[in-house]
């Protein structure tokens, strides 16, 4: 039985449906790609997922249990971990105390937590960090720092949410190589991801979105393929570079805008 | 670590600085609580005695307000206590015993729904119900109406918590009550529960993100916070033996409660004293030097003061001994 999966989602916004009739499957250990458009429904799908947002339609299975209904905080107690694309560190909390909330779920005593949040904080090599404000560090940092905290729950699944936005183009091969130790440590993954090598090379299946819509399912090198996924990238904020052949997914590396 | 913000002065040697810091706060705290025990029999003029005793009741309340970090809790709940000793002859002991599972309960109901209001929202929704409370309490003759309640004159005894040959007792008991709250804090934000209080006021949506209901939690806060103001108001109704709406339940006094707490540090353990130890006799000082002038120059000061606080300072006064005073 597949870890997540996902059953016919509609969430709406008054007249505008940023998922529609969305399904699809997620296996253990598998590392599953979300990519679309700005304004595709990706984060919509993950804060679905996760109880921040109650669907319209639909049902998510984690692990056999009925996610739609339950609050975030219950979600992330079955095993479901996520990072926000709009990073929300505790601002005014150390490194180290971010992550300790994080792993207070499981380790109630501080000096265990301490411990813990220690470990996951090597894990994503920020632990000589671990006395600075959460404010003070750079984006790359904020990002791994989010990571850490996601990861002292102690989840089964991971949603990932913009990995690589907005980071220093010379810190993005450090992020992947995480992402790929997360595999390591038998993680089911799924990420949103906008640069499409990073996408490319990590994830076992894509899965692509467009207003709101499944448009593209499976392996990166079929779904590359994938005309509506092309025209989609194309009339949006995307570039293909001049003279590039068309459906290649080495060339398709636009950023948005 | 919060053993006195002071210490964070010392230079020492990067090894040993921790422990000489920890000496040096248990010393300061040591000569701060005999310097506190001493301070009646030293001056014993009885108008001073009456503002420290004041800025320890008001270092409470704001400090009760601190445990909510943020998340303001209106109401005053002094009247429980006199009312049941007033009405059904309770002793006051009683009353301020009986005050706060009532205060407690109260709290929920309130904030329960008041909670699922973010930020500035949930304090709208509870400044409104303190205003309720006000109207109601004005029109509501068996707690007094808008005449207020005059407590029975009884014969000095500890039991009877009235003290009127000597005014000492009350002083050491609202040290013992604000020393109590200094103590639960100091507990709270060393367990879990402070690093969750802590997550919850600085972004709700992410502590969730990490498995913490925070309703409950929001919940304990305003219970503690409720238990604290409750024995703070029955303090306060002991003392003065007269309770009316118009001095315990504006929005005024919640707003001199919060501020309090915020020109000393909000979050921080000391803040609230610190506050309350420098507004209150600055707010005494402007308005004998300067009231009664029909100008409001004392409140023309006193105005000034926080907005430099507010400018310059934004992490609260304690914010200037240390890290300890984050915002």
């Amino acid at each position: 039985m597949a870890l997540l999966t996902v059953e016919g989602i509609t969430k709406r916004f008054g007249g505008l449906v940023a998922n529609h009739d969305i399904s699809f499957a997620v296996e253990q250990g598998e590392i599953v790609g979300l990519i679309g458009p700005n304004g595709a429904g990706k984060s919509t799908l993950f804060d679905v997922i996760t109880g921040y947002y109650r669907p319209e339609a639909g049902e998510v299975r984690f692990d056999g249990h009925p996610l739609v209904g339950r609050r975030p905080d219950q979600v992330n107690r079955l095993g479901v971990g996520r990072t926000f694309q709009k990073l929300r560190p505790f601002h005014a909390m150390t490194v180290l105390e971010n992550v300790m909330v994080a792993a207070m779920q499981h380790q109630a005593v501080p000096s265990a937590a301490r411990r813990e949040a220690l470990s996951s904080l090597e894990f994503v090599e920020l632990a000589d960090k671990r006395d600075s404000y959460a404010r003070d560090l750079s984006t790359g940092q904020r990002k791994r720092l989010e990571l850490a905290r996601a990861m002292a729950t102690r989840p089964r699944l991971l949603l990932l949410d913009e990995v690589t936005g907005g980071v220093d183009q010379r810190t993005i091969p450090t992020l992947v190589e995480l992402i790929g130790h997360l595999r390591g440590q038998g993680l089911t993954l799924v990420v949103i991801e906008h640069n499409m090598r990073v996408i490319m090379s990590i994830s076992d299946r894509i899965l692509a979105l467009h207003l709101g819509e499944v448009i593209a399912d499976g392996p990166p090198s079929e779904v590359v393929k994938e005309r509506r996924l092309i025209e989609a990238y194309l009339g949006d904020a995307f570039v293909v570079p001049s003279g590039g052949p068309r459906g290649s997914g080495e060339r398709l590396r636009g950023e948005p805008e | 670590m919060g053993t006195g913000e002071p210490v964070t002065a010392v230079k020492a040697q990067e090894g040993t600085r921790a422990s000489v810091r920890r000496v040096w706060g248990m010393g300061l705290l040591a000569v701060m609580l005999l310097a506190t025990l001493a301070f009646p029999w030293v001056d014993r003029l009885p108008y001073h005695r009456d503002l420290v005793i004041r800025v320890f009741l008001y270092a409470m309340l704001a400090q009760a307000w601190n445990i909510l970090a943020g998340y303001c809790g209106q109401i005053s709940l002094a009247y429980a206590s006199s009312v049941l000793q007033m009405r059904w002859g309770w002793n006051p002991w009683v009353g301020l015993g009986a005050g706060i599972p009532v205060a407690v309960a109260l709290s929920m109901a309130i904030g329960y729904p008041c909670f699922r209001l973010r930020g500035h929202y949930f304090a709208i929704a509870t400044i409104a119900i303190g205003e309720i409370v006000q109207t109601l309490a004005i029109n509501w003759d068996f707690i007094g109406g808008a005449r207020g309640l005059t407590l029975p004159f009884q014969k000095d005894s500890l039991l009877a918590f009235q003290f009127h040959t000597s005014k000492y007792p009350y002083y050491y008991i609202v040290l013992a009550l604000l020393i109590l709250c200094l103590l639960v804090s100091w507990r709270i934000e060393r367990t879990r529960l402070g690093y969750y209080f802590r997550a919850i006021r600085e972004d709700p949506e992410a502590a969730q993100s990490v498995g913490i209901p925070i309703t409950r939690y929001k919940l304990i806060a305003m219970a503690v916070s409720a238990a604290f103001v409750s024995a703070g108001g029955s303090f306060y109704a002991q003392y003065v033996l007269y309770l009316d709406p118009d001095s315990v339940l504006p929005l005024s006094l919640s707003i001199l409660i919060c501020l309090l707490a915020v020109v000393g540090g909000v979050g921080t353990l000391w803040g609230p004293l610190v506050g309350a130890a420098l507004l209150i006799p600055l707010s005494e000082f402007t308005r004998i030097q300067f009231g009664g002038t029909g100008r409001a120059v004392d409140l023309l000061i006193y105005g000034a003061l926080l907005t430099l606080v507010a400018v310059f300072q934004p992490a609260g006064l304690v914010g200037l001994l240390g890290r300890r005073g984050r915002p």
